[in-house]
């Protein structure tokens, strides 16, 4: 099982989310987030006294995966995430040991 | 002696006025409150409503009678003429107007507590909050009563004056020296006494709320119409006037301030149209019904252009007038009350000069055929206001640094004053237990 974990602009949230419901994805967890990367925030001016604001609004979005959907669902959400202009943000895969349900105690892939 | 007639017309449009210049102070709140950090918007806005409370209380007991009482000396009235605020109508100060003493008390009450507020503005994030209300009380007493009565109240810059003797009269229709050049000093003072905010000019301090901001300065600019044209005491053509001056010179100093925000940063922000709203109300204050509307514009004009580039004078010069109280009230007071020696017009007849009015013994402005009179009137009671407000306003900054103290812990600052001081956060709603009632 993979975790399947993207940073994206914000205004790419609908386009990915139906772009994952395409790829069979039926779970999500979708939580705000702050950061920069190569394109280092931009200024914000208030009362004649400039801010540099490097931090700037993402969006995090993460979904369990088993190994073999691992690369539609990368590819789905670089797809619907892209702009080409920078800021677009990363998108990155780790392995994950396991996964229980809650509700039923499942373990494993039947758990996703 | 003259019976007083009730006018019930005049009476229902002050009582209604009052109520409007009230909702400035919480409307103030609202302003203070979007401009500071996350941190400190409970104690910046609990600053504005505990000026309804201290000011309100003294007013009712011997404010009022300190501001409109017996004159002693030009400076103060007799504070135990009307203490607890026993006054018939004959003494109301409205008289002419046929408005009932009590109603003409409510109106003035109004004025001493949004006076106190814009105080506040200048120390933010920073200071006890015992301290402040002890500030509020003293202040009140001590330097917007005496002001009030000397322009107000029959005093020094009043009609019968010396500097009306020597010169001409001094206008301020509404409280542009009284309130705004008044409350600007002091603001200035405080923020020289009490010191910088820790990070002051090195730490981000961005408002952490503009929406707020925004509907502090709409409620403020609603209240303010019961503020200027309440303030021809009547419901008449001069204070349409002064509602239709209101309305032009503010809108025109939010253009003015987005215009040079434009030229020199780039962008018009909406704290700079919000800025621009209160420099407009502040500078039109003394000239409401005192200036045509070519005047109104002009008067703001300039209030939006001079008040946005004033704001950053407190960097160049190392002193933390945290929101501007100096920028804005300070230099807008300052703009409408001088700009009046330029544009003041009026006749004895108001109706015949669409509802432009000033003092009798006052004089037109420079660019109205007036000459240098009433402009050299206008400084020197810009001037007294200044000085009066800057000293008595030291002598209490002082007085209390020495004794209760103004400063809360460096400690106490850094993880914010709403905890500190109030015991609660504004936006900390996550992961707490009950753990007692009481």
């Amino acid at each position: 099982m993979k975790l399947v974990t993207g940073v994206i602009q914000p205004h790419r949230l609908d386009d990915v989310k139906t772009a994952l419901e395409g790829a069979g994805v039926r779970g999500m967890t979708v939580s705000e987030a702050s950061g920069y990367g190569r394109q280092k925030g931009h200024t914000e001016v208030y009362r004649g006294a400039e801010y540099t604001v490097d931090l700037v609004p993402k969006v995090r979005i993460e979904v369990l995966v088993t190994d073999a959907d691992v690369t539609a669902v990368t590819d789905a959400i670089v797809g619907a995430a892209q702009t080409g202009k920078i800021g677009d943000g990363k998108v990155w895969v780790v392995t994950v040991d396991d996964v229980a349900r809650v509700r039923t105690g499942e373990h494993g892939d039947s758990a996703l | 002696m003259e019976e007083f007639a009730l006018d019930s017309g005049n009476t229902a449009w002050i009582i209604t006025a009052s109520s409007l210049v009230l909702l400035m102070t919480p409307g103030l709140a609202f302003f203070y409150g979007g401009m500071v950090r996350g941190k400190s918007v409970l104690n910046m806005m609990m600053m504005s409503f505990s000026s309804i409370g201290v000011a309100g209380l003294i007013w009712v007991l011997y404010g009022y009678s300190l501001t409109f009482g017996s004159d002693i000396g030009g400076i103060i009235g007799n504070p135990a003429d009307y203490f607890g605020l026993a006054i018939t109508d004959a003494d109301s100060l409205m008289f002419a107007a046929g408005v009932p003493a009590t109603v003409a008390a409510a109106f003035q009450a109004t004025f001493a507590i949004i006076t106190v507020a814009l105080i506040s503005g200048a120390i933010a994030d920073r200071v006890k909050f015992g301290t402040w209300l002890v500030f509020a009380a003293l202040w009140v007493t001590l330097v917007y009563s005496p002001v009030a009565h000397m322009v107000w109240g029959g005093g020094l810059l009043g009609a019968d004056g010396p500097v009306a003797t020597a010169l001409s009269v001094p206008i301020d229709f509404a409280g542009g020296t009284v309130v705004h050049i008044n409350a600007g000093v002091a603001g200035l003072v405080l923020a020289l006494v009490i010191g910088k905010r820790k990070g002051f000019g090195t730490e981000a301090m961005r408002p952490h709320n503009l929406p707020f901001v925004m509907l502090g300065a709409a409620l403020l600019w609603f209240g303010w119409f019961g503020f200027n044209a309440g303030s021809e005491f009547a419901a008449d053509g001069t204070a349409g006037r002064a509602w239709l001056n209101t309305l032009v010179a503010t809108g025109v100093a939010m253009l003015a301030w987005m215009a040079t925000e434009k030229l020199r940063d780039g962008a018009p922000t909406t704290l700079g149209a919000a800025s621009g709203v209160v420099a407009g109300l502040v500078a039109i204050t003394p000239a409401a019904a005192a200036v045509d509307s070519f005047g109104a514009i002009a008067i703001g004009a300039v209030a939006g252009i001079l008040c946005a580039l004033a704001v950053s004078l407190k960097f160049k010069f190392g002193f933390d007038d945290s929101l501007d109280v100096v920028g804005v009230h300070l230099v807008g007071g300052l703009v409408g009350t001088v700009l009046l020696g330029f544009f003041a017009t009026g006749e004895a007849d108001a109706v015949a000069s669409y509802g432009v009015w000033y003092p009798e013994g006052a004089l037109n402005g420079l660019f109205y055929g007036g000459g240098f009179t009433q402009l050299i009137t206008q400084i020197v009671a810009a001037l007294v206001a200044v000085i009066f407000s800057a000293v008595v306003t030291a002598i209490i900054a002082f007085a209390l640094k020495f004794t209760l103290g103004w400063r809360i812990s460096e400690e106490a600052e850094v993880s914010g004053i709403d905890l500190a001081v109030h015991g609660e956060t504004a936006y900390e709603n996550s992961g707490s237990t009950i753990t007692e009632v009481r």
